[in-house]
């Protein structure tokens, strides 16, 4: 069973944000999405300074299995991505909430992240992906 | 339904990734992958490969059929014991199947088919065997299991009872023994050393549990392709198929030309295609950038050339991408492939890529 934790929020294309004191987010992939994927074996992070709209993609992940895109959860520009995982792509799929971490964003309104899943609906989504 | 072997309890146990690969429910990795890689580099993976068709041919004219229906020349297993790999062909010289054909005495000969070429190898079989005394069968009670890697023997031995330990030393690459209903072959698909034992699906559980306790880590069909990628071996369905003939896929080694009378199916096809030349062969690839070559990517030569990645993965060896193509036999490149939309620069190299734990290319 994947871990969801009830502290971050999600996207339906299973990124997580993490809202930050600061008015950033963090962001990475779920814990569904890199057991989905299987090692990563490459990490490309997004540019730093670029400006980004909901749903863009901004980075790629590829595992074994194959390349996958990874979207911005929310509007805003990318002020830090994780350089750990050029060297360590494996990161994510041991930590994906913690080290594992791909992008920050600064929030363009933080009402944006009103649109994004909780833990709950996550779960259903991902059960039912499961289950379908 | 999808079809389970005798271990997929244990696989489910362990906490497997179940897939589905051609028809059966099979582990693709039980966590990791490249653990389960490095783990059969450097020391013992066991594999589960029940899904693998084991047919039998016997009969007084066992020897004759398979020189008839086999690009490989069954003539040439001269002792029980003896193993070799070949093609199948049909009448075109495209490839119907690549097999391993185990000699176990005289007028008995065992096969190990692809999963999902069961159905047309068999039927395939039994309409070629008129004119000889033969019987086709498919050991559906069968079980298969692979150890592999630089501490295989160690393993397999302490899973083992005394008498049969004593004798696995003895068994060289490519031979194989039989003792009672268990056949005991020192072949695999990992480019290590290591055991492929078919054995009657019930004793399958016993020896799988003691393998495990001997230390081979169970290992998914995802690190068993990427360790056959490194090796440099062929995956029949991406590498061949029933288009591609065996000198269009690098293994023009497995055919038996001699002796020059030995009318096998295909024979035609196959040299006439020699007289006048090979138009596509089969190569190895390294991509140097960061990526990874899967299978069905378009590479393009600076010469105007056009090819195919027929396999490709991830290489934990060499911490890069590698991968199999189909190019233009004349053309050298330079390379380079599409990945998402972008022309990365491949090196063409000669598989294999990995052979006992070490690399063999830049």
């Amino acid at each position: 069973m994947s871990n969801v934790p009830s502290d971050v929020k999600y996207a339906s294309t299973h990124e997580w944000v993490r809202e930050e004191d600061d008015g950033t987010v963090t962001v990475g992939i779920s814990d569904h999405a890199q057991e989905s994927l299987g090692d990563l074996v490459f990490v490309e992070t997004p540019e730093i300074g670029r400006t980004v709209e909901a749903g863009e993609a901004v980075a790629v992940v590829e595992s074994v299995k194959a390349a996958s895109d990874v979207y911005a959860p929310v509007p805003g520009a990318i002020i830090d991505a994780n350089s750990q995982l050029q060297d360590a792509p494996e990161l994510v799929n041991t930590d994906p909430y913690g080290e594992g971490w791909i992008m920050r964003i600064r929030l363009d309104d933080p009402h944006a992240l009103d649109e994004l899943m909780d833990a709950d609906d996550y779960e259903h989504l991902i059960t039912e992906e499961d289950d379908g | 339904m999808l079809q389970r072997t005798p271990l997929y309890d244990r696989h489910q146990a362990a906490g497997a990734k179940l897939v589905d690969f051609a028809g059966w429910e099979m582990p693709l990795n039980y966590g990791s992958q490249i653990k389960e890689h490095e783990q059969v580099r450097g020391a013992a993976g066991v594999f589960d490969v029940s899904h693998m068709g084991v047919v039998d041919v016997t009969g007084p004219g066992a020897r004759n059929f398979l020189r008839r229906v086999l690009a490989n020349d069954a003539g040439r297993l001269k002792a029980p014991g003896q193993a070799f790999y070949s093609c199948m062909l049909n009448d075109q010289a495209g490839i119907i199947d690549d097999l391993i054909v185990y000699y176990l005495s005289e007028g008995r000969y065992r096969t190990v088919v692809n999963a999902a070429r069961r159905a047309e190898d068999l039927t395939w079989l039994k309409q070629h065997t008129a004119g000889y005394d033969v019987r086709i069968r498919l050991r559906a009670d069968a079980a298969v299991i692979a150890v592999q890697g630089p501490k295989a023997q160690a393993c397999l031995g302490k899973a083992v009872d005394a008498r049969l330990e004593s004798r696995l030393a003895g068994i060289k690459p490519f031979r194989v023994v039989e003792t009672g209903d268990w056949l005991i072959a020192r072949t695999g698909y990992t480019g290590e050393d290591g055991f492929e034992i078919i054995l009657p699906g019930r004793s399958a559980l016993d020896l799988w549990d003691h393998l495990t306790a001997a230390g081979a880590v169970p290992c998914g069909l995802g690190a068993r392709d990427s360790l056959r990628l490194e090796a440099g071996l062929c995956l029949y369905g991406q590498d061949m198929d029933t288009t591609t003939t065996p000198l269009e896929s690098a293994l023009g080694w497995t055919v038996a030309w001699k002796p020059e009378d030995r009318d096998f199916i295909g024979r035609v096809a196959l040299e006439s295609q020699r007289a006048r030349g090979v138009v596509r062969r089969l190569m190895g690839l390294v991509l140097d950038a960061r990526g990874v070559l899967r299978h069905g990517q378009a590479l393009q030569s600076d010469l105007g050339g056009e090819g195919e990645v027929t396999s490709g993965g991830f290489s934990p060896v060499l911490g890069r991408s590698i991968g199999l193509a189909r190019i233009p036999a004349d053309d050298d490149g330079p390379w380079t492939v599409d990945i998402r939309g972008r022309a990365l620069p491949v090196r063409l190299v000669k598989p294999p890529f990995v052979r006992n734990g070490h690399a063999l290319v830049d």
